[in-house]
């Protein structure tokens, strides 16, 4: 009875589909399916003129090959480029208006629109696909001078900071993926945070992949001006598949004089089965700007999900007395593969970095942490703390940890922590002499280890991602 | 409440256990002394339900065959052990482990779960009762806890839990005084007529301040002799191997 429920947890708890028509442009990747996109989107000349160039470029560059988990060749001719629910060519005012089937599926994810309206005080901007369908809080947000919408909307409605700031932070030009996002990213959010202003709320965003075949490319950007303060949420899950669905998105964040940004993860797509079949190549690319002095960037990121995690979300601390951070929980359990960390590259005077990173690998899962400090020569007084744990669970799984040390000038500080461990079977013993079941004990010990990063998850958020954090190490003892 | 028939027990094929038989009554106290290796803390173990010994022999626990059992239903249906080596949970907080730990055994027994505000009043009321410092209890569990604070946070899960029986593995071994009298004063205000307590030790020390119903001598897997609380003071004076 036990052996058989706990077969039924690990299955994978959102693994399901909505049924609704998809529009969707030819497979392939070409010139003509750029200009659908641009199209379909209304989207003025100098956006497209913008992908065609980062197409242009595209065709010159190669995947980069240096990470550790391998994947199979991606024939990027076989996929879909563009999808999105039908309903939403028809833009809904209100959450009335919305599709019950799509309203049935954050129900099933446990993200009901109305309650969270009501309860929590998030403004959600969810991702559908790759059309944004539904926009709450809108009025309390408006009154403070704050944008939040889809990237489509703020292409259209406000064409100079979308100017000015798309790809400042990752240039069209970046890598492969970065390059391929820009040519034909579908949607994603936009928030600009005015001068002075400290946003009352979390913003949040809710991903999820649903129909087959498609690359999933979110653009999403934040601009924190002088003086202000922003906390954005992210969390996504995916729908069960058996083809490898390939996720590159792209993440900028840009924060001018004294401005923060706080930027949360939960990663969650499908990981594929139990066996390594399937599941989200999740290359992603985050990166943000500290570009006015005493500005903060802080990442906070759980990743539990996708067959492969190949990740840095990074920090350029151009800013004199900026700040960066970077949480990071990575749990890889069966056939999952992580590759994540960050980058912090010192640039201005006094900026202070800190990373800390918590790996987890159970069966037969490949977790590596590698992370770039580089502290330029006019970086005087700069600081950086590394601490990265890792967890080992079973033996045959791995942990790596491989840290990169620029230093380039003698008035810098570096400090670099490493531990590898192991869940001791007398540890759980303990636990379950109190009265836990086998996967409560891990769970609750996982927790522990990871504490220092889940302290910095915003609150609705840390209780969501404490439980995956134990959903996603079921059967993983035993 | 628990009887145990002709119990063997090996590990990595040595034998420990060779036929052991006991029997507990509700609200009696039982002490097992004997030297080392003799197979004390196999029997802990294997009440407890860890894994990895060869088992043979028969358990009951009123009315359950207590080796067919997981080890976290055996804690459900009222078994406890003192850990002798109580182990470090890092990032853990005390009193979070205790309330999950709490109300795991609740909802195993289909009783309400005790929200944050009730815990927090029962583990107030215990820990005046057991005289226990309770800053301990927002540090992370048993990290940095020095012996003393160890066995001492035991009995106070222990008597959260109030479990049917409780098995204390050399609870006073790495004790001073003081600490030894006030573990044995939480022993002893747990004591009633329902609640069972199996003591093992080495020494007769700690049975000066828990007063044991029957002494046990263990030596060579088995039980071979039984007497009441002079047992243990002619053990002291003669040792084991006048037996």
């Amino acid at each position: 009875m036990r052996d058989k429920q706990i077969e039924d947890l690990k299955e994978y708890k959102y693994g399901f589909t909505t049924d609704i028509e998809n529009i969707r442009a030819p497979k392939g990747l070409n010139e003509e399916v750029i200009k659908f996109i641009s199209k379909i989107k209304k989207e003025p000349d100098w956006m497209l003129d913008w992908r065609l160039k980062a197409f242009e470029r595209l065709k010159n560059l190669k995947e980069p090959n240096w990470q550790k988990p391998k994947y199979p060749k991606i024939n990027y001719q076989d996929l879909y480029y563009y999808s999105a629910p039908k309903s939403a060519s028809d833009k809904p005012k209100s959450l009335d208006e919305l599709d019950p089937k799509l309203l049935e599926t954050y129900q099933k994810l446990g993200i009901p629109l109305q309650e969270q309206k009501r309860l929590n005080g998030i403004a959600v901007d969810a991702v559908f696909d790759s059309v944004s369908v539904a926009t709450t809080f809108k009025d309390k947000l408006t009154e403070k001078g704050i944008i939040f919408c889809s990237m489509s909307e703020a292409i259209q409605k406000h064409p100079e900071l979308v100017k000015k700031y798309l790809g400042s932070v990752i240039p069209v030009t970046d890598h492969y993926f970065a390059t391929l996002n820009s040519a034909v990213f579908t949607d994603g959010s936009f928030v600009y945070i005015p001068e002075g202003v400290r946003c009352p709320m979390e913003l949040s965003t809710y991903f999820r992949i649903n129909a087959s075949e498609t690359g999933q490319f979110e653009r999403t950007l934040i601009i924190a001006d002088k003086g202000s303060y922003v906390s954005y949420l992210e969390g996504c899950t995916a729908p069960m598949r058996d083809e490898n669905q390939l996720h590159a998105a792209n993440v900028e964040l840009v924060a001018l004089d004294d401005a923060e940004i706080k930027y949360s993860t939960v990663q969650n797509w499908y990981p594929g089965d139990k066996d390594g079949k399937g599941g989200i190549y999740n290359f992603v690319t985050k990166r943000g700007l500290c570009k006015g002095v005493n500005s903060k960037i802080s990442w906070t990121q759980v990743e539990t999900g996708s067959a492969i995690t190949w990740k840095y979300p990074s920090c350029i601390l151009q800013g004199d007395n900026s700040v960066g951070e970077f949480y990071s929980i990575a749990i890889t359990n069966n056939h999952q593969k992580a590759d994540t960390g960050t980058k912090m590259i010192h640039i201005g005077k006094n900026t202070k970095s800190k990373i800390i990173s918590k790996g987890i690998s159970a069966g037969y899962a490949d977790n590596t942490y590698r992370g770039l400090v580089d502290i330029f020569p006019k970086a005087k007084n700069a600081r950086n703390f590394t601490q990265c744990d890792s967890l080992l669970m079973g033996n045959k799984c791995g942990a790596h940890t491989v840290p990169y040390i620029k230093n380039r000038n003698s008035d810098s500080n570096i400090e670099h922590e490493a531990t590898t461990s192991k869940i001791s079977e007398e540890q759980l013993y303990y636990c379950q002499q109190r009265g836990l079941n086998s996967e409560e004990a891990v769970g609750l010990i996982v927790n522990g280890f990871c504490k220092e990063v889940l302290q910095q998850l915003p609150m609705e958020f840390a209780v969501e991602a404490q439980k995956l954090v134990g959903i996603s190490l079921e059967g993983s003892v035993g | 409440m628990l009887e145990i028939n002709n119990l063997e027990a090996g590990i990595d094929n040595k034998e420990i256990l060779k036929g052991l038989c006991l029997k507990i009554n509700p609200g009696e106290v039982h002490a097992i002394m004997g030297p080392n290796g003799s197979g004390k803390s196999t029997l802990s173990n294997i009440l407890s339900g860890k894994k990895g010994y060869e088992i043979k022999g028969d358990v009951k626990f009123e009315n359950s065959n207590l080796l067919d059992l997981e080890i976290e239903e055996r804690a459900h249906k009222g078994i406890f052990l003192a850990f002798q080596y109580p182990l470090e949970i890092p990032g853990v907080n005390t009193n979070n482990f205790l309330k999950t730990s709490l109300n795991a055994v609740k909802k195993a027994k289909g009783e309400k779960e005790l929200d944050a505000i009730e815990f927090l009043k029962l583990v107030k009321e215990k820990s005046a009762q057991l005289k226990f410092d309770q800053n301990i209890l927002s540090r992370q569990l048993n990290v940095g806890f020095s012996g003393g604070e160890k066995k001492k946070n035991e009995i106070l899960q222990m008597s959260i839990l109030n479990p049917k029986l409780s098995i204390l593995d050399e609870t006073d071994s790495g004790l001073d005084i003081d600490a030894l009298k006030i573990v044995s004063d939480g022993v002893n205000s747990l004591r009633n007529t329902n609640n069972s307590f199996l003591i093992i030790t080495h020494y007769q020390r700690l049975l000066n301040y828990i007063k044991p119903d029957f002494v046990h001598v263990l030596k060579d897997g088995k039980i071979i002799k039984t007497g009441n609380f002079e047992l243990a003071l002619e053990l002291e004076k003669q040792g084991y191997e006048s037996l």
